[in-house]
């Protein structure tokens, strides 16, 4: 059986190579058969790496601890679904993974498109085929999965294995990697498709209409794998945080903020024919940026807490990435011409300038998040001293950054194109305004002194308003034009024009996160050796240690301390944190007892048992805000799942394309 | 091209004033990685800098005291004495034998005075690639 794994994935290898080439040689010398026999190469090239796939998935999960792999990273007490998680929890697996929603993603895009772009679709192939056969090479060649464990010549088994990394071994973090790669490889499409375009210099912006959705769709998987993964730190690592800095987080954040930057900057592209050099350029980044995350985790670049183990890996992503950045920035300078812009800047007050900053500013957050994640790197080249910066430079820059950018949110869509009058200024900002300014005073009447908190506050409300009124504004017009309520004329609003008002959700959905992450201003922890019966003040709770128990089950052994917590007298609930200690992997874990309300969750962690063992160490904070990150997050993903209806209204740009749109449906090139 | 300048001056003024952050931070927040041995050859140039120092929680040194966690690292048979008085609890992974990272600053009693660790398990993860081999437990013996 894992001959026939290791033969599927070494013949995927050589179609993926077929289908380069067909596709390409087939484009070139105008041979329609070859074209489609590649696209037929791409199939296929699915069905091989889903064969290899299943296989492994299959050793995982009935326990065939022949594979080195499935015996480092699986047993047999672990639960079902962290077996099948197991795919994905280890360097070899996860690379498998990649390759294989790469050719999910290929083999969508090839049929999809069977009709359409056909002078396009080559290229893209050819593109798609040759990232896949990168990963191919890492595949069969650097990190093969199916490696078996052999004694003196003979393949051998273990008893039993290692298990996956219990900090993995939580719901969130089961799908948090797949969500995160499903946005990783997604990119590699709108990529496909600008160096296509750009390749045949198609007339028009066919590519960004095409992939408009992919990137969407890509973006909402990449927002939700991020927000997953804050989840899981704050309810697995056991300090209360969500974010930390740390370069494997920075790497998924990095090409989230470059993708961001291009569902912006399109917008321009779509309708007045600017940027689009830079829309070439953003793309391209935003997918070499995740390759860039896929190797840094991979590669022992960076040190980081939870990256894979140092490996052979890096000069094969070095090099890849090398090759990609010096085709791209080849193509990109030899039709320069082609990528004409078609209109110029005329204002600073204006929808246009309002992109421009939008861009700048989440480019610049980009190349800082890089700067700090790689400045070991960097200056270790310069100075040969190796510095490293930590958390709180990245909170010294990225905080005004993102305060700048919440105020873009709110501004940036009110704002007309070309210029806008001082009149339509004070209809749309007047109250929003001055409704801010007042609350900014009230917090500081009520004592809250901190600089950051109180412009954040006042900004959320600013933009929270000015959204608020847009959607109020054109209800209020269909629903006396329609007789409607107001409700149905909200929906009807929505419906008629997705795109903008699903946008202006995801804007809603950030200020509820950044509500979220101003209350970490007002955090506050103690932590004490508690027996039983011992009692600690925190904020206005008292936490009282009423049972301390340990035991244990076939997979972990645990400890755990059972806490009434009571306020102002009145008991409110109990929280039972716990400390589990996994056997097969010989590590520990905490499960955090969290009562999570809208304005503070609770927090209380087992910080392990004290030396004498009769007491427990108790980690107690109260994160004021924290679960408005959650819920803007929802919010987030139900407005770009909006923007991905189709609008009712077919939005007619007053932009004039003569070219292109007769030639989208083209046959097959002569 | 007039129109320019204006765009041109909020965008200088943009990008200045992250390069100002970004730069006064570094001053701030920098911290050097240094090996065990480094720090023992830096003489008075230790007790000034933050450092960052990596190694191998020495088996059976971690000791908690009071509101204190002492414990050694040791990297190619150097060995470091280490004090965290962090208020954060120590991670999960942190225990013998884990690959550690102090963060903090040379106490002039020789101590390493730590005030953030990041602990690695040496055993998972991933094995480093050289212990590969060495797999898990005995083999089943096929008899």
């Amino acid at each position: 059986m894992e001959n026939v794994a290791a033969l599927s994935v070494l013949l995927a290898f050589c179609a993926a190579i077929y289908a380069l080439l067909a596709s390409v040689i087939g484009r070139l010398k105008r041979k329609p058969f070859l074209i489609v026999s590649g696209e037929r190469a791409v199939y296929s090239v699915w069905v091989l790496i889903s064969i290899g796939s299943a296989i492994l998935v299959y050793s995982l999960i009935t326990g065939d601890f022949r594979f080195s792999y499935v015996a480092q990273h699986s047993n047999r007490s672990m639960p079902l679904l962290y077996k099948f998680a197991a795919w994905w929890g280890g360097q070899e697996g996860s690379l498998l993974f990649w390759s294989w929603l790469l050719s999910t993603y290929s083999a969508v895009v090839v049929f999809t498109n069977r009709r359409k772009h056909r002078d396009m679709m080559p290229y893209v192939v050819g593109v798609l085929m040759c990232v896949q056969t990168f990963f191919l090479i890492l595949n069969n060649f650097v990190v093969n999965p199916f490696k078996m464990l052999s004694l003196e010549g003979s393949i051998t088994a273990v008893q039993d294995g290692n298990g996956l990394n219990p900090l993995l071994q939580y719901p969130a973090m089961a799908i948090h990697p797949p969500m995160l790669y499903l946005g990783y490889v997604g990119f590699a499409v709108p990529f496909a498709f600008a160096i296509a375009s750009l390749i045949t210099r198609q007339p028009g912006d066919a590519w960004i209409h095409t992939t408009r959705r992919w990137t969407l769709i890509t973006w909402l998987f990449q927002s939700t794998g991020i927000m997953l993964g804050a989840a899981w730190a704050y309810h697995v690592l056991g300090w209360g945080g969500y974010w930390g800095w740390d370069p494997v987080e920075n790497a998924s954040l990095l090409p989230w903020l470059s993708g961001t930057a291009f569902l912006h900057s399109v917008m321009m592209q779509e309708k007045k024919g600017m940027m689009k050099v830079w829309n070439i350029v953003l793309v391209s980044a935003t997918f070499l940026l995740c390759i860039f995350g896929t190797s840094l985790t991979r590669t022992g670049l960076v040190s980081s807490v939870h990256a894979f183990a140092q490996g052979p890996l890096g000069k094969y992503f070095v090099s890849f990435l090398a090759l990609a950045i010096a085709g791209t920035v080849y193509l990109i300078l030899d039709r320069l011409e082609y990528l004409r812009s078609e209109s110029q800047l005329e204002s600073v007050i204006s929808r246009e300038s309002s992109f421009l900053f939008n861009n700048l500013i989440l480019l610049a957050s980009c190349f800082a998040v890089l700067w700090g994640t790689l400045f070991p790197v960097i200056s270790e080249a310069v100075s040969g001293e190796k510095i490293s910066l930590d958390a709180a430079w990245f909170n010294k820059l990225m905080i005004p950054i993102g305060l700048f950018l919440l105020l873009l949110t709110g501004v940036g869509p009110l704002f007309a194109w070309r210029r806008t009058s001082s009149e339509s200024l004070r209809r749309n900002f007047q109250w929003p305004g001055i409704a801010a300014v007042v609350l900014v005073g009230a917090l500081l009447a009520a004592g809250v002194r901190s600089f950051y908190a109180l412009i954040s506050f006042g900004f959320c409300l600013f933009v929270a308003l000015t959204v608020l009124m847009e959607f109020y504004r054109g209800a209020r017009a269909i629903a006396a034009k329609n007789s409607m309520n107001l409700l149905r004329a909200t929906y009807e609003l929505t419906h008629r024009n997705t795109r903008r008002y699903g946008g202006y959700l995801v804007h809603m959905g950030i200020v509820l996160m950044f509500i979220g992450f101003t209350g970490a201003a007002f955090n506050k922890s103690d932590v004490k050796e508690m027996g039983v019966g011992d009692v600690l003040d925190l904020s206005h709770y008292q936490l009282k240690v009423v049972d301390i128990k340990e035991g244990e089950n076939e997979n972990y052994q645990w400890h755990r301390a059972t806490v009434l917590v009571s306020r102002g007298g009145d008991m409110i609930g109990t929280l039972e944190p716990e400390k589990r200690f996994y056997k097969a992997s010989r590590q520990g874990t905490s499960e955090v007892g969290v009562r999570p309300r809208l304005n503070e969750d609770l927090y209380l962690n087992f910080g392990g048992m004290s030396d004498d063992g009769a007491r427990a160490v108790i980690q107690a904070y109260v994160f004021p805000l924290v679960s408005w990150i959650w819920i803007g997050g929802l919010v987030l993903i139900g407005g770009t799942l909006v923007c991905l209806v189709p609008s009712k209204v077919k939005m007619q740009y007053a932009r004039t394309e003569v070219v292109g749109i007769t030639r989208k449906y083209a046959e097959v090139p002569k | 091209m007039k129109k320019y300048g204006k765009f041109a001056a909020l965008i200088a003024v943009v990008i200045g004033a992250l390069v100002w952050l970004a730069s006064t931070g570094v001053s701030e927040t920098k911290t050097y990685y240094k090996t065990i041995a480094e720090v023992g050859q830096m003489g008075d140039k230790a007790f000034e800098q933050r450092l960052r120092v990596a190694g191998d929680v020495a088996s059976g040194s971690i000791q908690h005291a009071k509101g204190e966690v002492l414990f050694t690292l040791a990297q190619d048979k150097q060995e470091l004495k280490v004090v965290y008085t962090g208020s954060d609890p120590l991670p999960d992974t942190f225990r013998d034998g884990a690959q550690a990272l102090a963060d903090g600053r040379m106490g002039r009693d020789g101590v390493f005075h730590a005030s953030k660790i990041q602990a690695k398990c040496a055993s998972k993860y991933e094995a480093k690639p050289g212990n590969l081999r060495a797999a898990p437990a005995p083999p089943i013996n096929k008899s």
